[in-house]
């Protein structure tokens, strides 16, 4: 699946509206994870606008492509995504986080429409990704699962006993992506539970570990083509993002973990991104 | 359901209630093509690996991992399948209690959970493989349905029905080794209705699992020597709850006793409580059960004499609620 450079230019316009979006939802919410939102901008943008075999207007139709989003509190950049997309209109969002809204900032399968799996508790998703690409494996169908992991979520046990898992029955069909933003709500990973050596890690427990630019639409599409090629072992890729991407006063800042936007912050939260630069 | 199917009466002295459930497994495997199973280093103990030897391609053994166990359980669901898994109870319920409430409950999954080794049943095990709180936790997960058969003819029952009832299902048994009380699977079981055992106007004992065969041996004892008429009502569905046998049961007897190898907090006695206590009607009542405590070590047919679970204890609890004072006048108003 070669992507030419339209496509990267078409893409990288896409996370900025999605980003501007984000902020636009994390204004009206009062509050929302925005910085780990901004980090798996480009890895939603691509499944969601070139990979992932989806149709908004059939979101159960049973060949579908799944897609695990395990770091639920990204909630505020997948309901953007998912509006983007077509699954609902975006003015619905101006309820996130609101009395009865469909959207709480763990997006519920229940209630939105477009989302394969409930997620919010970390640890959550890989298993059930594991247990997708099983299902999809034991009924003879060809459609993908992705799932997407935060990295400190990696601290949970159940993501190993995941990966065990999916090492053992060699879940090919099933493609991870680490949202490596070396963040976590009480400072950076290394310092609150080191993971490093992270892609070792990974290696042992019977992935193919591919380390890539998370920003970088070219090289999140080798890493997936490679993905998809496979046949022996799954594959994982560690995306290196940054935490807060494209708004200058939060990436990398621990503090915008999760936070609020007034109308000042607003605009010079999206004059920012529309400062940013692409990524090779 | 069982169309097609011959089913017949399995050899319940000698099979345990996982074999029986391991052979209704394999049977069902045949009609429903969607049914996978998996277990956690449990196919073996839990009988599950009978499906696995007849179906390897739908048949998971995720290791000594139960969190994964129901993660995966949750994602197969969600790919169209009706997984059906089995491990210990305190695995499940504790373990895993996060995955089977956010993963499965939440989310209203096709799943279908066979927990061994409940309550005391294990007991020479000690605590940390005794499950005297599933009940209650299970109870307490919206969506979620939970039974527990009194024998292995019984788990054959409610392993078929629940095939056929849509979202999570929770199927609580024991180790094993406990008496048959059945003869025959055609006894009208049905998810959510109770059944009427024994007779009786006196008092009502309200019993599920391994309490059922005792309290009907006990009322049979307590029929010929003192005289009294025990009713005995099967209550396998803890939820949702067969209110109707229940109120039924306080109007016509007045006195009321749960039975369960659980803690009395939490289980079927306090889902009977909570029918009484909203019907606004008064009736003499009593728990039996694990007296809030952890349970003692010991073999179960012991713990089960221990804990007033066998017929001389239920014998012991009915002529002690039976002496005890209470109004018997037939005027309801007065109490409501």
């Amino acid at each position: 699946m070669p992507i030419t450079e339209q496509e990267i230019r078409f893409l990288e316009e896409k996370a900025k509206k999605i980003r501007k979006d984000i902020i636009d939802i994390t204004g009206w919410s009062g509050g929302a994870h925005i910085g780990g939102a901004m980090s798996m901008v480009e890895m939603l943008t691509l499944l969601y606008f070139k990979v992932a075999r989806l149709d908004p207007s059939q979101p159960e139709a049973p060949e579908r492509d799944r897609i695990v989003v395990s770091k639920g509190h990204g909630g505020v950049g997948y309901a953007a995504m998912l509006a983007d997309k077509g699954y609902f209109e975006f003015d619905l969002l101006k309820d996130f986080n609101k009395f009865k809204s469909p959207f709480g900032m763990h997006l519920d399968s229940a209630k939105v429409r477009g989302v394969d799996v409930s997620t919010g508790s970390l640890g959550h998703g890989l298993p059930m990704a594991v247990g997708l690409a099983l299902g999809a494996r034991v009924q003879k169908q060809d459609w993908k699962t992705f799932c997407i992991l935060g990295d400190g979520e990696c601290n949970e046990g159940s993501v190993w006993e995941a990966a065990m898992a999916a090492g053992h029955f060699k879940t090919t069909n099933l493609i991870t992506f680490v949202d490596r933003n070396r963040l976590m709500i009480d400072g950076q990973t290394e310092e609150v539970m080191s993971l490093e050596p992270f892609a070792d890690k990974w290696r042992a427990f019977g992935f193919d570990v591919r380390e890539v630019d998370g920003h970088s639409f070219g090289q999140l599409t080798e890493s997936i083509d490679a993905a998809l090629a496979a046949t022996e072992k799954p594959v994982i890729v560690i995306a290196n993002t940054i935490k807060g991407k494209g708004v200058d006063f939060m990436e990398n800042d621990v503090r915008w973990h999760y936070g609020g936007l007034d109308t000042d912050l607003i605009a010079r939260a999206k004059d920012s991104v529309d400062r940013m630069a692409g990524h090779d | 359901m069982s169309e097609g199917l011959t089913w017949t009466v399995y050899d319940a002295d000698t099979m345990t209630q996982a074999e029986i459930y391991g052979e209704v497994l394999c049977q069902l495997g045949e009609q429903h093509p969607e049914i996978v199973a998996l277990s956690a280093d449990m196919a073996n103990s839990t009988k599950i690996g009978r499906f696995g030897k007849k179906f390897p391609e739908r048949f998971f053994n995720v290791g000594i991992a139960e969190q994964n166990l129901f993660g995966v359980a949750a994602g197969m669901a969600k790919s169209g399948l009706t997984p059906v898994v089995s491990t210990m109870a305190a695995f499940t319920a504790m373990r895993a209690c996060e995955q089977v409430r956010t993963d499965i409950c939440y989310q209203n999954l096709n799943c279908k959970i066979i927990a061994t080794h409940g309550g005391s049943s294990f007991g020479q095990a000690g605590t940390t493989h005794h499950c005297t709180e599933d009940l209650s936790i299970m109870r307490s997960f919206a969506n979620m349905t939970v039974i527990v058969p009194a024998d292995g003819i019984e788990t054959a029952n409610a392993v078929r029905a629940a095939i056929d009832w849509p979202g999570p299902v929770y199927i609580r048994i024991g180790r094993g080794f406990e008496p048959p009380f059945y003869e025959s699977e055609d006894y009208g079981f049905a998810i959510g209705k109770s059944v009427e055992l024994h007779p009786g106007t006196d008092v009502t004992l309200i019993c599920c699992g391994i309490a059922v065969l005792q309290a009907v041996e006990a009322a049979k004892f307590l029929q010929a020597n003192d005289d009294l008429s025990v009713r005995v009502i099967n209550m396998h569905t803890i939820k949702p709850i067969d209110e109707a046998a229940i109120l039924s049961a306080v109007t016509d007897t007045r006195r009321l006793i749960t039975f369960e190898d659980h803690n009395v907090h939490g289980g079927l006695g306090s889902a009977v409580a909570d029918v009484i206590a909203a019907s606004g009607k008064g009736c003499a009542f009593e728990k039996v059960g694990i007296p809030d405590c952890f349970c003692e070590v010991g073999y179960p047919e012991d713990l089960y004499s221990h804990y007033k679970l066998d017929t001389d204890g239920i014998v012991e609890k009915v002529r002690e609620v039976m002496g005890r004072d209470f109004e018997e006048d037939d005027d309801w108003e007065d109490e409501v």
